[in-house]
C-alpha cells in the first residue's frame, strides 16, 4: 500500500499548503502546519511497513517537535492578540516594508 | 498485513478512511469558523490514526489519537475559545481571489513534483531489513519493534527531545505570561 500512501499523503500536504496560501486567520494557518506535518507522518508510517521500523521511531520525533511547536506557537498567538486584539495576519504587519 | 484473509479488509479499509481524511482536510481548509475548521481537523487527525493501523503501525495509531487528536487539538479549541474568535470581523479571513488563484497554482505544482518523484528508484546501496515491522510485531508485540531503535540507535535524539520539550515549556509561559501592566487595566 505504499503507492496509495504517497498519494494520501501529497493530497494531505498539498492540501495544506494552499491553507496556509488562502487563510489570514493565524490559527488557522497554524493548523494547516500542522496538517502538512500528519501528512509527512503518514509517509513516514507508510516507508517504515516496508523499510523497517526506523520511520516509525521518526514519527515520534515528528509529534514531539510538533507538540513543542503548537505550545510555543499558540503561546506566541496570545501574546500577540493581547496587543493588537486580533489574529487577522492582513492587520498584523509592523514588518510590512 | 497480518493475515492473508484479512487483507481485503485492511486494503477496504485504508482507502476508506484515506477518503475520510482527504474529504475532512478539505472541509478543514474551507470551513469559515475556526472552532468548525479544528474540528474538522481533529476527524482528519482520527482518520489517519486508521490509516497508521491498516500501515501495521498500531502504537503509532494510538499515538495519534492521544497526542494529537486529544492534546493538541484540545490545546487549539482551548486557544480559540479563550481569545473569542467567533465573532464576524475574525471569521471573514479569506484572501482576495488573486491570493485563492496563487493557491490553487502552488498546490497543483507541488502536487505534479510529489507525482513525478514518485517514478524515483531505490537507492542501491539502500540495505532492506530481513523481516518486516508485521513479522516483528506478530513475534513480539506492537510496543518492542519501536522501543528497540528508540532507545538504542536514536537514544542521543531521544534525550535531546527532552531538552527540547522543556525549552517549549518555557518559552510558552514566558510568551504566554501577562505583564504587569497588564493588571493595572
Amino acid at each position: 500500500m505504499l503507492a496509495e500512501s504517497l498519494f494520501f499523503s501529497a493530497v494531505l500536504f498539498t492540501v495544506g499548503v494552499v491553507g496556509v496560501l488562502t487563510r489570514r486567520n493565524a490559527i488557522i494557518i497554524f493548523m494547516c502546519v500542522e496538517l502538512m506535518l500528519n501528512a509527512v507522518n503518514l509517509s513516514f508510517v507508510a516507508f517504515a511497513q516496508v523499510y523497517g521500523a526506523s520511520g516509525q521511531v521518526f514519527v515520534f520525533f515528528v509529534m514531539t517537535v510538533a507538540a513543542a511547536e503548537a505550545a510555543v506557537g499558540l503561546a506566541i498567538i496570545i501574546a500577540l492578540f493581547r496587543h493588537r486584539h486580533t489574529v487577522n495576519l492582513s492587520n498584523i504587519n509592523l514588518l510590512k516594508g | 498485513m497480518p493475515h492473508n484473509n484479512l487483507q481485503l479488509f485492511y486494503v477496504a479499509n485504508f482507502y476508506l478512511f484515506g477518503l475520510i481524511a482527504i474529504a475532512s482536510a478539505v472541509a478543514f481548509v474551507t470551513r469559515k469558523s475556526p472552532v468548525s475548521a479544528a474540528l474538522w481537523l481533529v476527524s482528519t487527525m482520527s482518520a489517519l490514526a486508521a490509516m497508521y493501523v491498516m500501515l501495521d503501525a498500531p502504537f503509532i495509531g494510538v499515538m495519534q489519537v492521544l497526542v494529537y487528536a486529544g492534546a493538541i487539538m484540545v490545546v487549539f479549541l482551548f486557544v480559540i475559545m479563550l481569545l473569542n474568535l467567533g465573532h464576524p470581523s475574525e471569521i471573514a479571513d479569506a484572501r482576495g481571489i488573486w491570493w485563492k488563484l496563487a493557491g490553487g497554482l502552488v498546490g497543483l505544482a507541488l502536487l505534479a513534483q510529489i507525482f513525478a518523484l514518485t517514478r524515483a528508484r531505490l537507492p542501491e546501496a539502500l540495505v532492506l531489513p530481513e523481516n518486516t515491522v508485521a513479522d516483528q510485531i506478530v513475534r513480539t508485540g506492537a510496543i518492542a519493534p519501536l522501543a528497540g531503535p528508540l532507545f538504542h540507535e536514536y537514544l542521543l535524539a531521544f534525550e535531546v527531545t527532552s531538552v527540547l520539550l522543556l525549552a517549549a515549556v518555557v518559552g510558552a509561559v514566558v510568551l504566554g505570561k501577562r505583564k504587569d501592566r497588564d493588571y493595572a487595566r
